[in-house]
């Protein structure tokens, strides 16, 4: 199973690689290129200044400078040339990998987000929004670290050591020997203890979420702990808590900063190993097994002991990046989930167009008429036209979140154009997934829904959701002025019909006694508004969008009675000529439905107007009559 | 602010002074080995094919050194780690400490998601910083001193270059780090403000979906997106600029040590300096330029950590609003549940334009029961928070069982005065854990009573494990009316002498409602109850009935007296009675 996982995290990896070539197709390359070219050219001075160690070594005794200082000028006139060239490429290098970095991030962003806008609201409901959010923020930091640091530095340092053994063996290939027994003590030890640290780090990780979760819970209960002096309590919950997190961070950390001098020195030692090494070589004169076949020498020996050095030192930089690379491969493991995520599927034919009707023919025109019309192309090339007037019907609908778990039975609802239905039930019953399925967030597993005659599954979803407009408990407003939220149900609508419709809702009043009336920014899902007035703009931005057909889910439930009769009046004309859906525990809200329907457990168990159930004396009768609990 | 946060190190100090120690030997380590490593090298040539004792005793002594400068690493390694840590976790402790002392005025100053995030992303963005701090903020200036000596030591004159060479590399990465991190400082605040609107649109889905929106939400990202990449893109290349300065002095350095070196070594026989010397100095001008890019990069990001720290200071310097009086005078009993409100005024903030409360005026009687009634906005919760010191009045007092609210010890205050707060909490845990909020010493019997009386015995015993079953955070596996009717038995198990309901049966069906209220009455006849309502069915057999409007009392009275002289009053009535909640 192990190996699968690797397998997988393989790929993983080579996938962001493909990805950054496909955004990237020609920078990337030459960004690589700069990266291999620094790492050679980085190699190659050491050689460079063996020369002219070897130089002086040969003749520093004789003491005449005008007999070597041409050689040595020559020298280093190459090494200049090598340094002039490694400074272009690392430069060069840094600022493509400072553009390919960000910019990948920006588009991984981008793509991530376009995906999430065609996922089905069934995601949304199924996955935690915190999870979803850190894809965002967590996964997208450690990729960067993976992209802009580890990837340049594990190519580099692998490049390092490739040329560097290559020389090694061009060398001797018995002190080769010698440094390979040294690498692979460290290649263990980096395991052991770099392993230990990754553990502890998932732990502290962990420990970190918990520790989250406890003060996300204390803080949102903050003034609960006030009202009943629990603070003591709170305080020492925390400290258990805070300790834990404490132990697991002190161990992965040690880990960790213990790794780095114990490579350092185990590179230390083995340049002392080295050294004795090439002495007993030098001493006992033992024929030499090399690449050159160059005999044993100083020349030797002296650069091997850097090399050494250089050897050592490029483990180490791949041992500090194994965190980053872990943690960067499971981040893209997450980015990639999601941009794997199956989109909302949608092939609805039938369109929603502006018509005219001229002699009681319906015609398509382009101004916009107020007039609206299903465009239906048939399988014969004739299209036919059909006015969009809200007539609703389920016929015979079952439906389950989860397959084999049915939640709606056998519904059957008749709503005619301009019609009122309201579904009353306890929470659970089913209320809210009707609504769901009118504007197919989720499709029904059996039964039909027709829509002005038109099988809802033939219409295309956007043009569907055009014709809905929605409602809901939780406003949520966006960030941005009054002006900008309202527009949001028509985003060509102008400043006047804007004004028209927040006055229709009745938000006009308190928008303008905002202090920048409707140029008053609202931040953080209108943290500055009440919830009621929170409420009172999403029923605006609903009018805006003018639709034929009207769901109202819990729409009024937090503006009081008082104000919610004020507000009645704007409702009222609002819902005029208008199919609605209303869901609502507050009766009053419901009383002068056309048809109201009681729901439990997914079955209609009642249904008629308001007298009607009054007179069977059935479910609404006692939830009327307040002998029945609702939620 | 440095002063404040290093008041957090507390029992650590020991292992935050150690670290530089350790450090400190183990860069002098690092220092000397280069220069017995050139005695080595010299060693062996000097020696050509010839004596290997010499090769052993330099090998044995730098294994040795190699081995104390292990030891020193790694106790430094690990008392950094403690230290770091352990800064981190009094960190956390001090400000989740703090937190508990703040005032509800306090708490309303700060978001609980921010205060979160401060206790958690903060925190540790200071804890790494920290660890920075101690091992490389020493070692990074201690190595170039340290190098430099060595490099004079060896090379004497030839040292001069690093004199030029420093100043130009310092001068370089300044203007680096000036430049980048304004930029960074921008873009950090641009990359939250982006994050918030991804948060907004997965919340928003529904809303997005429902009006067809997805395009124009990918629109409004990507320009925002794009800006955040220009200007991250910008302050890393800046950045990235860093490494050709540094490369470029270091390759300058080495340029020169190999031809004005090798002349030396040449023109003086060695006398001045010797190959080995020469290989030491490249060693040293390595060492020292590294360690004033160290020094750039603990600069840089020691100023980026310092956004977090000011964060954190403003919770931990955050002064609690609401303290209890000093032991000697204060009250710690509440003698009755009368409560007394003289000429009380009150707004939320000195700043704030609006009075929430204008000049109340009322009493309360121990054992009564009050109805408070009011739209949205008519400071119905505000004017009951006063009462166990929520909140200060800023005019006018409060007086509870005969004393200033303001000389009660809070502890004893808030014992004898029960809230049951709109906007109510329950925790994880168990329904026992919960209850035990009232009372940590309630036994089952008395649970199940105050479940009895606050109609909440009957649903928990349909739960699986009754008591014991798991309540999860904020009581969501829980309906609105059961977490209400637990949230009333936990008030109640405090036996208080004051109960108070702020809209706490709303979810609660009006029968239930009813029961509640009776065996209140019947059961605690002694305790003052005061009950926030919507539904005037919650009121309407008060003893007394407050109308609240825009903050000022419209009118007092009972319901009978108040159907006939009150319009507020009557206008409630009749919207609610049209629709029919008539349970009586």
């Amino acid at each position: 199973m192990n190996k699968v996982k690797r397998q997988r995290k393989g790929g993983v990896f080579v996938r962001l690689i493909k990805t950054m070539f496909s955004f990237y197709p020609k920078m990337l390359p030459v960004t690589l290129a700069c990266i291999i070219f620094s790492a050679i050219i980085g190699a190659l001075p050491a050689a460079f200044m063996q020369n002219v160690i070897a130089v002086i070594e040969k003749s520093w005794e004789i003491g005449d400078w005008s007999a070597v200082g041409g050689e040595i000028f020559g020298i280093v006139k190459i090494l200049v040339v090598l340094y002039v060239a490694a400074i272009i490429s690392s430069t060069v290098f840094g600022q493509l990998m400072a553009i390919i970095t960000q910019g990948t991030l920006k588009k991984l962003r981008l793509k991530m987000f376009d995906k999430m806008q065609t996922l089905p609201v069934k995601y949304f409901d199924t996955h935690n929004h915190g999870d979803v959010m850190s894809v965002y923020t967590n996964d997208i930091d450690t990729l960067r670290q993976l992209i802009s640091q580890s990837v340049p530095q594990l190519l580099m340092s692998g490049i390092t050591v490739i040329s560097v053994f290559a020389i090694m063996i061009y060398y001797c290939v018995w002190l080769t020997a010698v440094v390979l027994a040294g690498v692979v003590v460290m290649f263990f030890v980096t395991k052991k203890i770099g392993g230990g640290s990754a553990k502890y780090f998932i732990s502290q990780q962990k420990a970190i979420g918990k520790t989250e979760g406890f003060v996300e819970e204390m803080m949102n209960g903050q003034k609960v702990i006030k009202v009943f002096c629990h603070e003591n309590a709170a305080r020492r919950d925390f400290d258990s808590i805070n300790d834990e997190l404490y132990n697991e961070a002190y161990k992965a950390n040690k880990y960790a900063n213990i790794l780095a001098p114990i490579l350092n020195n185990i590179g230390n030692v083995l340049y002392v190993i080295v050294a004795i090494a090439g002495g007993i070589l030098l001493t006992t004169k033992v024929p030499n097994f090399s690449a050159s076949g160059l005999p044993i020498g100083i020349s030797i020996v002296v650069p091997f002991l850097n090399m050494t050095k250089q050897f050592a030192g490029n483990i180490n930089q791949v041992s500090h990046q194994i965190n980053a690379v872990v943690m960067g491969i499971a981040g893209a493991e997450r980015i990639f989930e999601l941009l794997d995520e199956e989109s909302e599927v949608d092939d609805g034919y039938v369109t929603l167009v502006n018509a005219k009707e001229i002699d009681g023919k319906i015609i398509e025109c382009e101004e916009r008429t107020d007039v609206w019309a299903w465009k239906h192309p048939h399988g014969d090339g004739s299209v036919t036209y059909t006015r969009v007037t809200g007539d609703v019907r389920l016929f015979d609908v079952d439906f389950g979140y989860e397959e084999g778990k049915t939640v709606l039975h056998n519904i059957s609802i008749y709503a005619e154009p301009g019609q009122k239905v309201a579904f009353v039930g306890a929470t659970g019953a089913g209320k809210t997934t009707i609504t769901n399925l009118l504007n197919r967030f989720y499709d029904i597993a059996d039964g039909k829904i027709r829509y002005d005659g038109i099988n809802v599954n033939k219409i295309k979803k956007s043009d569907l959701r055009h014709s809905l407009g929605i409602i809901l408990q939780d406003t949520n407003l966006f960030t941005g002025t009054v002006m900008d939220n309202i527009r949001y149900g028509k985003l060509d609508a102008t400043d006047e019909e804007c004004v028209d419709a927040a006055k229709l809702a009745g938000a006009d009043d308190f928008i303008t006694r905002l202090p920048d009336g409707y140029e008053t920014m609202i931040t953080e899902n209108g943290a500055n508004l009440s919830q009621g007035q929170r409420q009172l703009l999403s029923i605006a931005r609903a009018a805006v969008a003018d639709p034929p057909v009207l769901i109202m889910d819990e729409a009024t439930s937090s503006i009081d009675t008082r104000t919610e009769a004020i507000v009645q009046r704007g409702m009222d004309a609002l819902m005029k000529g208008r199919t609605v859906f209303v869901i609502a525990h507050r009766l009053s809200t419901v009383k002068n439905s056309d048809v109201i329907i009681v729901l439990d457990h997914g079955r209609i168990i009642e249904r008629g107007s308001h007298n009607d159930l009054i007179e069977q004396k059935g479910q609404y009768y006692s939830l009327y009559t307040g002998a029945f609990e609702l939620e | 602010m440095l002063r404040q946060l290093s008041k957090s190190i507390g029992e650590f100090k020991l292992p935050t002074i150690l670290t530089p120690i350790f450090v400190t030997f183990e860069v002098i380590l690092e220092c000397i080995i280069p220069r017995v490593v050139a005695d080595l090298v010299n060693e062996i040539k000097g020696h050509t094919g010839g004596d290997i004792t010499y090769i052993l005793k330099y090998g044995g002594l730098l294994v040795l050194m190699a081995a104390l400068s292990l030891t020193f690493g790694g106790i430094a390694g690990i008392t950094c780690a403690k230290a770091s840590c352990g800064f981190g976790r009094n960190l956390r402790r001090d400000m989740f400490y703090s937190i508990q002392d703040y005032s509800f005025e306090n708490i309303d100053r700060f978001s609980s998601s921010s205060l979160v995030t401060r206790i958690t992303t903060d925190v540790s963005n200071v804890q790494n910083a920290f660890m920075m701090i101690i091992r490389t903020a020493i070692r990074a200036p201690l190595m170039l001193i340290f190098a430099f000596f060595m490099a004079f030591h060896m090379g004497g004159r030839m040292a001069i270059i690093f004199v030029c060479v420093i100043p130009i590399l310092g001068a370089g990465l300044a203007f680096v780090i000036c430049k980048a991190l304004p930029i960074f400082r921008r873009v950090f605040k641009k990359y939250d403000r982006l994050n918030s609107s991804i948060q907004e649109n997965v919340k928003g889905m529904r809303v997005v979906k429902s009006f067809v929106r997805e395009d124009y939400e990918s629109d409004k990202f990507e320009s925002a997106a794009g800006d955040v990449c220009r200007d991250f893109t910008k302050a890393e290349r800046i950045l990235a600029l860093n490494g050709f300065f540094m490369q470029f002095c270091m390759y300058a350095v080495m340029v020169f040590v190999l031809t004005y070196g090798s002349y030396t070594v040449i023109s003086t026989t060695g006398a001045d300096l010797d190959v080995g010397q020469m290989s030491a100095l490249l060693t040293y001008s390595f060492m020292m330029l590294s360690s004033l890019m160290m020094v750039s990069m603990i600069f840089a990001m020691v100023t980026m950590a310092s956004e977090s720290a000011k964060r954190i200071c403003e919770i931990t310097s955050e002064k609690s609003t609401i303290i209890s009086p000093s032991d000697k005078d204060s009250v710690r009993f509440v003698a009755d549940g009368s409560v007394e409100f003289n000429g009380v005024s009150f707004k939320y903030s000195e700043r704030a334009e609006r009075m929430a409360l204008v000049d109340v005026n009322l009493s309360i009687r121990s054992g009564e029961t009050v109805g408070i009634i009011g739209g949205t906005g008519s400071s119905k919760s505000t004017l009951i928070q006063l009462i166990p010191r929520l909140y200060d009045a800023t005019e006018g007092s409060v007086i509870v069982g005969g004393e200033d609210v303001r000389k009660y010890d809070l502890d004893a205050l808030r014992g004898g005065v029960a809230i049951v707060l709109q906007k109510n909490v329950l925790f994880s845990g168990s329904v026992k854990d919960n209850l035990r909020w009232g009372n940590p010493e309630a036994t089952d019997e008395e649970m199940a009573e105050a479940c009895r009386l606050s109609c909440a015995d009957e649903f928990i015993k349909t739960l699986p494990g009754s008591y014991d079953y798991y309540v999860e955070q904020g009581g969501a596996n829980l309906s609105g009316g059961q977490k209400q009717r637990l949230c009333i038995a936990r008030a109640l198990l405090k036996k208080p002498k004051i109960l108070i309901l702020d809209d706490s049966t709303s979810a609660v069906d009006t029968k239930t409602d009813a029961s509640i209220r009776r065996a209140m009455r019947e059961y605690i006849p002694e305790t003052t109850k005061i009950i926030i309502a919507q539904r005037v069915s919650s009121v309407r057999d008060a003893d007394k009935i407050v109308v609240l409007d825009g903050g000022k009392i419209n009118a007092v009275g009972t319901h009978e007296e108040l159907i006939k002289s009150c319009d507020i009053y009557r206008e409630i009535y009749m919207s609610q009675n049209k629709a029919g909640d008539s349970d009586e």
